[in-house]
Formats: C-alpha cells, structure tokens, sequence
C-alpha cells in the first residue's frame, strides 16, 4: 500500500463526498442501490472459495523475477511519538499481543516470532489499484501462532490492529485495521513476515512486521502489525465493516 | 397599413405555394411508401431469447466499459509482464504542468508521447481542468471512485457472464449458431465479393437479406466465441485468488501485469465492434433494423428493386 493511493482514496472519497452532497443523485449515491451491486461480493466469495478453497497456493515466483523497484504503499512511515521511538530502539521492544476468543493469550518480541518455524516465498503484490511488484518476504506461518494461542471454537476472524494512524483526529487517530477469516489466516502462505528481499522488513514497507496473504489484493496486507484479535464477527469493530478500507467502501473480500 | 397587407397577401399566397409542394411530396412519398410495403415482404428474424439477451447484453457491455475505465482511472498506466516495470509502462496517461502554468494531458504510447488535453490526462470535470485519466463523462462513476467502480464492474461481470452463457447455449441448442453463425465453406468462398460489396455499401436485398453474410458471420463469431472468453478469462486472471486455482492462466497471457493489457485491448475492441455495428445498423436502415432486435420483423426489400438510378 502507499502514499500515492493514500492520496488517491483521499482524493476519491472526498470526490465521493462531494458529490453525494450535491442535488443531482446518480444510482451510486443513493444508500440501496450500491446494496446490489455489492451482493455480488457474496457470491464472488462463495464461488472463489468453492474453487480455491483452503490449500491452492498463490504462484511462487524465482528470485530472477524479483521487481528491481518495489513500490511501497499506504502509509509510508506511521511518524507517531510512540512509532518514532520504537524505530529508534530497533524495534527492540515491538510486541505482537494475541487476544480475543482464544484460550491462551500470547505476547510475541520480534526475537520469540524470529525462533518460530520460517517460510519464504516470492510472491507477486496486487494493489487494487492495479499494478503489481514481485518481493520475497519471509516470516512465521500465522496458523503455527494461533495453534500457540489455541482460537476458541466460536472464533471466526482474525482482527489485525496495526500502528498506523489513518485519518481523523491527530490526538486520536483511527489506525489501520484489517481482518481474515480462519481460512485464509491459515493458508500456507499467510506469513507475519519480518523480511523482505532477505534484509529486515523496511519502514515504508511495514517494519517491523507485516501481513502477508498472498491470495488476496494488497489492501489486506496490514503493516506495522502491534496486535491480533480473534473474533466472532467484526459489526462492532470501527466501522463494521472489517477492515480500514472496507470502512470506505472496498469490499471485505479482495480475492479479485 | 397598406403595406402592411400587401406583406401579408403575399406570405399567405408563397405559404400556399409551398403547402402545395408539400401536399404533393408527402403523396409522392406515401405512394412510394406503399409500393415498398406491398413488395416487401416481412420476416422473422429474431426469436424472444435472442431479442432479450442482446440486449441484456448490450446494457452490460456498456456498464462494464465504464466501469472499466474508472478503475484504470486509479493507476492509469499498461505494463507488459508479471509485474509493473513503473519506468517503461506500454500505455501511460499522464499529465504536466506547461511553462504558463497550465495543465497538460499527456498520452504516451511506448516511449512517444501525445498532447491530449481535455481528453486523456488531464480533463475539466465541472469546470476544472483535473489530473484523470479517461474524462469523467466516460467513467461510471463519472467522479474518482474506485472502489464504487469496482461495484458495477463485478456485479455486472456475473450478468455479462451468465448471460453470454445463456446465448451460447440457446445458439447452439437452437441451431442459431450452426445456421447463422458459423461461418461455412461456402461463405469463405465469397468472402472477396462480400468485401467488395461492403465497400460500395450494397447490402443485400431478398432471400440473401435473409442471413448474415460472411462478413457479418466472422464479426459476430469472433466476438461470441473469441473477444467474450477472452475478455472474461483475462479479467479472471487478474485475481489472485483466480491464479492460485489456475496458474496457468498467468503462462497463457504472459503475467498478470499483460493480462491487464489485453483485457483492455479487448475492451477497446469491444467498443470497435460496437461502433461499426452501429455504422451498419444505420446505413442497413435503422428502423427496420432496430424493430427486428425488439419485435422481431425484419422487412426484406424485393429481389429486383424497381428504382431507376
Ligand atoms: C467476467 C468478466 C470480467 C471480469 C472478471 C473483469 C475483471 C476486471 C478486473 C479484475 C479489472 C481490474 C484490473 C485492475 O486491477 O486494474 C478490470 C478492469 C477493466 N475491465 Fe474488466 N472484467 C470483465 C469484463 C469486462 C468487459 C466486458 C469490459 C468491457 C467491455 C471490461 C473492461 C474493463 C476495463 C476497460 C478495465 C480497466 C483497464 C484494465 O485494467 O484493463 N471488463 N476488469
């Protein structure tokens, strides 16, 4: 994700709001008929999970394919006092909390999520937007930390808090958020990565670490990750709607 | 006074004039009108499914294409290849600024680059000359909104879808497609008569204006049964979830960075199609071509037009 298409959603939200405001109302700005259209999602959802369902694996990649220059999206360096200071201590102190419905709730250094069992893959990174960059990213298998946190059986989701001050008021922000539910948080490819290109993950990239989720759009891809929830259902998280983006209209499913 | 009614004596004698000439054309045409109408003969050309799917069809079409181009809108730049080369994109549509200030829409194509202001890279919405792509009157929504764009895209891909579908199978269950569509060996051999006629704007009359000719035959194939799956499976090769189910998909078109590129090709090819079909709708006669997609009657001119020139 990037400043550039934070500058772009900006930009088209407030498009969006200006529009809505005026007289003339097209079918997108009125409140039941973006309802349809996205009744479509449900069964774009359904239809790809029919297909993919747990195991396909996104196309891996040779390091010969590598994009020379990966182009980092969202936000570029979170800047908050606290995020400030956590890169000045190299990120010695990060924490990774896991919480919500599971029977042992855990707090992971980098070090600890370092000692766990790795992946590597080279996977191509597909922005809604529409470009893709090719990156090798490596980190721990986020199903071996939820087997560590033991999800109980009503979770459904796995809620990503990240550190990343979005919009809203300066003293207190909305930061970025995102979610999945068990299928794909368990997918063998779905890494807290902490490595990019095999040099510790970058700021504008999401140090210290990040989501990856490699059969879904780039907007899933949560940086700066501080903390996991596990959850029943997502209607009463910010705006409901289960993720930052998804809170300004994207779809909950970014398979396509 | 006087020459006050002298004006109007002679208005009223020059209007009577003309209503006269008028009287006798309108005869002229309306007799002219019958003897086409008692030589022609009508004919059913189109069945109900076919009527409905057109046009559902052409409803989706239209969507889509708008759609389309607003969700280019938010990164409006081809590349070709897995991934995006952002230093040497295939298309781009970009903008500057000139030495006075003003915005410029740059169009560049490889490495050679176009002025195109007020029509790609920079275009005034309400009033403003703005950095967009395409212009907003050709984007739905016609404001930056890429993720309502991404709505009327994907709900309408799964009408388009189904609804090609359905064709496909009613063509084929019906014999339309076998019949009407297929080109046939012996269409292929006046394929050069067919051009020729094309040319010079001679459309067929009787029996012949009873089916497609080979031209028509080609065109209409290849869009049903070349453009559409091609159209669909690039569009399905953009998703990444798609990829891990058919990676193959990435091999056949050459990435998905290509993949994106030639499903805008294939939009642009769409919107081709569409404007010569439109051109021959109206040079084959608009309303006797319009009323045959929505009753379904199709009047056929006699064999041996007795017209004189
Ligand atoms: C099942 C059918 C289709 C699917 C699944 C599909 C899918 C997609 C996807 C995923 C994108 C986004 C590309 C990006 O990330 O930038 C896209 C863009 C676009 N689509 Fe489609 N599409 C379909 C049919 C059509 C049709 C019928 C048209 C027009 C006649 C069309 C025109 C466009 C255009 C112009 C764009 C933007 C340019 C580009 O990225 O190629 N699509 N489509």
């Amino acid at each position: 994700m990037g400043t550039d298409r934070r500058n772009f959603l900006a930009r088209a939200a407030a498009g969006a709001g200006a529009l809505a405001l005026s007289a003339c109302k097209g079918p997108s700005e009125t409140t039941w008929f973006p309802k349809v259209l996205d009744s479509a999602e449900v069964l774009t959802k359904k239809v790809q999970r029919l297909f993919a369902g747990s195991t396909t694996l996104a196309p891996e990649f040779t390091k010969a394919d590598i994009s020379p220059f990966f182009k980092a999206n969202g936000t570029l360096n979170p800047g908050t006092t606290d995020y400030n200071a956590a890169v000045a201590n190299n990120f010695q102190d990060w924490k990774i909390s896991v919480g919500g419905l599971v029977e042992h709730p855990l707090k992971l250094s980098l070090a600890e999520l370092r000692a766990l069992p790795s992946r590597s893959q080279i996977t191509r990174h597909d922005c809604v937007e529409g470009w893709s960059c090719i990156g090798e990213w490596t980190g721990a298998p986020l199903k071996n930390i939820l087997a560590l946190a033991v999800p109980r059986a009503n979770a459904r989701y796995v809620v990503f808090y990240c550190a990343d001050p979005m919009s809203g008021d300066p003293t207190d922000p909305q930061y970025y958020y995102e979610s999945l539910d068990l299928i794909e948080a368990c997918h063998p490819q779905t890494i807290l990565a902490y490595d990019m290109n095999g040099e510790a993950l970058s700021v504008p990239h999401g140090a210290p670490v990040r989501l990856r989720c490699e059969r879904q759009l780039g907007y899933k891809h949560a940086n700066n990750v501080q903390r996991l929830e596990l959850a029943e259902s997502f209607d009463h998280i910010n705006g409901g709607n289960g993720g930052y983006w998804e809170d300004n209209g994207y779809t909950w499913w970014a398979g396509i | 006074m006087t020459s006050q009614d002298s004006a109007a004596g002679l208005k009223s004698s020059s209007v009577a004039g003309i209503e006269d000439k008028a009287r006798g054309a309108w005869r002229g045409w309306q007799e002219r009108r019958r003897t086409r109408l008692s030589n022609r003969q009508m004919f059913y050309r189109h069945t109900v499914s076919v009527r409905v799917l057109h046009w559902i069809n052409a409803i989706c079409l239209a969507i889509m294409f708008m759609s389309g181009l607003q969700i280019f809108n938010a990164h409006p730049a081809l590349y070709w290849g897995r991934y995006s080369d952002f230093d040497h994109p295939a298309l781009w549509l970009t903008s500057e600024q000139d030495p006075q200030g003003h915005l410029r829409g740059i169009t560049q194509i490889g490495t050679t680059r176009f002025d195109t202001t007020g029509w790609l890279g920079a275009s005034s919405a309400d009033g403003q000359m703005a950095e967009r792509g395409f212009p907003s009157w050709a984007t739905l929504p016609g404001p930056q909104w890429l993720a309502m764009g991404r709505l009327w895209h994907f709900f309408f891909a799964w009408i388009f879808v189904i609804n090609g579908f359905l064709f496909v199978v009613y063509a084929i269950w019906s014999r339309h497609f076998q019949r009407d569509l297929l080109p046939k060996m012996s269409d292929l051999r006046h394929l050069g008569r067919d051009i020729v006629d094309h040319i010079r704007l001679r459309f067929p009359k009787g029996e012949a204006a009873k089916h497609y000719n080979v031209l028509q035959k080609i065109a209409y194939f290849s869009v049903v049964f070349i453009l559409g799956p091609l159209i669909v499976l690039t569009g399905l090769t953009m998703s990444p979830t798609m990829d891990s189910v058919f990676p193959f998909l990435l091999w056949i078109f050459g990435g998905r960075q290509s993949a994106r590129t030639i499903h805008f090709i294939c939009a642009f090819s769409f919107l081709g199609f569409f404007i010569i079909h439109i051109v021959m709708v109206i040079l084959a006669g608009p309303w006797n071509e319009i009323r045959s997609m929505i009753t379904g009657r199709y009047a056929i001119a006699p064999e041996e037009p007795p017209h004189g020139n």
